[in-house]
């Protein structure tokens, strides 16, 4: 049994996988247009910082109908400091919004999952609104097999 | 499917002064998208939920607006940090101007 891979190397190498493929994409929105056009339309051309928010969607989703999605922004959640809006878009759907979240103070955690649909492999972009206006916007990658059985 | 949705929501019955509750809500529901195509090749007409708000005692405390691109049957997860007692209103808003509510009460002491 040499050429087997322990469990601890395989998630070793699953992890590290998985930073590659989030360290991969350069923050900009250049390549996602229909995406842009929507942020845009909310925010104009303000400066979008990278970072605060947990994007945590699936690698590989087998079954583009039902893709979990969990959103986790980094905040204190009080009166002075919160997360006001979290908007989540999808670049290769017919319709690039996906959800609008609205947070307020008494939530605690701005934290939120749903399931999504996913027409095909592509990127997810979420951009999240601080209560001062700064903005934050997070991607990932996710590949799509319908049918289920990879390709 | 014409049967109505049904909500169904689970919250903690009790929680401490300042604990961060989750609040795990599902309701029955097609959301058809309004991008499919029928047998005949016609579009079928869009039917989703758009929004789901959460009140506590009143107070509006988590929004949600649905596109298209939420699965059927949606899911919806959030935190609330437990202040007082009270009662919590969810209410999804149906494209066809039906509201379907769910109340449920939380105890905090």
């Amino acid at each position: 049994m040499k050429f087997t891979t322990s469990r601890r190397e395989t998630l070793g190498l699953a992890a590290a996988a998985g930073l590659a493929a989030l360290l991969a994409p350069r923050m900009s929105i250049a390549d996602e247009p229909a995406v842009a056009a929507e942020i845009k339309k909310l925010y104009g051309d303000k400066k979008i910082e990278s970072g605060k928010i947990k994007l945590d969607v699936p690698e590989i989703a087998e079954n583009g109908l039902v893709v979990p999605i969990n959103i986790d922004v980094e905040s204190p959640m009080t009166d002075a400091d919160y997360v006001k809006a979290v908007h989540v878009f999808a670049d290769g759907n017919p319709l690039p919004g996906i959800v609008t979240y609205r947070f307020t103070p008494a939530c605690g955690k701005a934290s939120a999952s749903t399931r999504m649909r996913l027409a095909q492999t592509q990127n997810i972009v979420c951009v999240a609104e601080m209560s001062n206006g700064n903005l934050h916007m997070a991607k990932a990658n996710v590949k799509v097999t319908i049918g289920g059985c990879g390709g | 499917m014409a049967t109505q949705p049904t909500p169904r929501v689970r919250v903690p019955a009790q929680a401490k002064p300042g604990e961060m509750i989750e609040i795990k809500t599902l309701i029955s529901h097609e959301m058809e998208s309004g991008q499919r195509k029928d047998a005949a090749g016609k579009t079928v007409p869009r039917k989703i939920i758009n929004k789901f708000t959460a009140q506590f005692n009143g107070k509006t405390v988590f929004e949600a607006d649905w596109n298209p691109a939420i699965s059927a049957n949606p899911y919806q997860s959030f935190f609330y940090k437990a202040a007082e007692s009270g009662e919590f209103t969810f209410s999804w808003k149906d494209d066809d101007g039906s509201d379907y509510v769910s109340k449920n009460k939380l105890t905090v002491a």
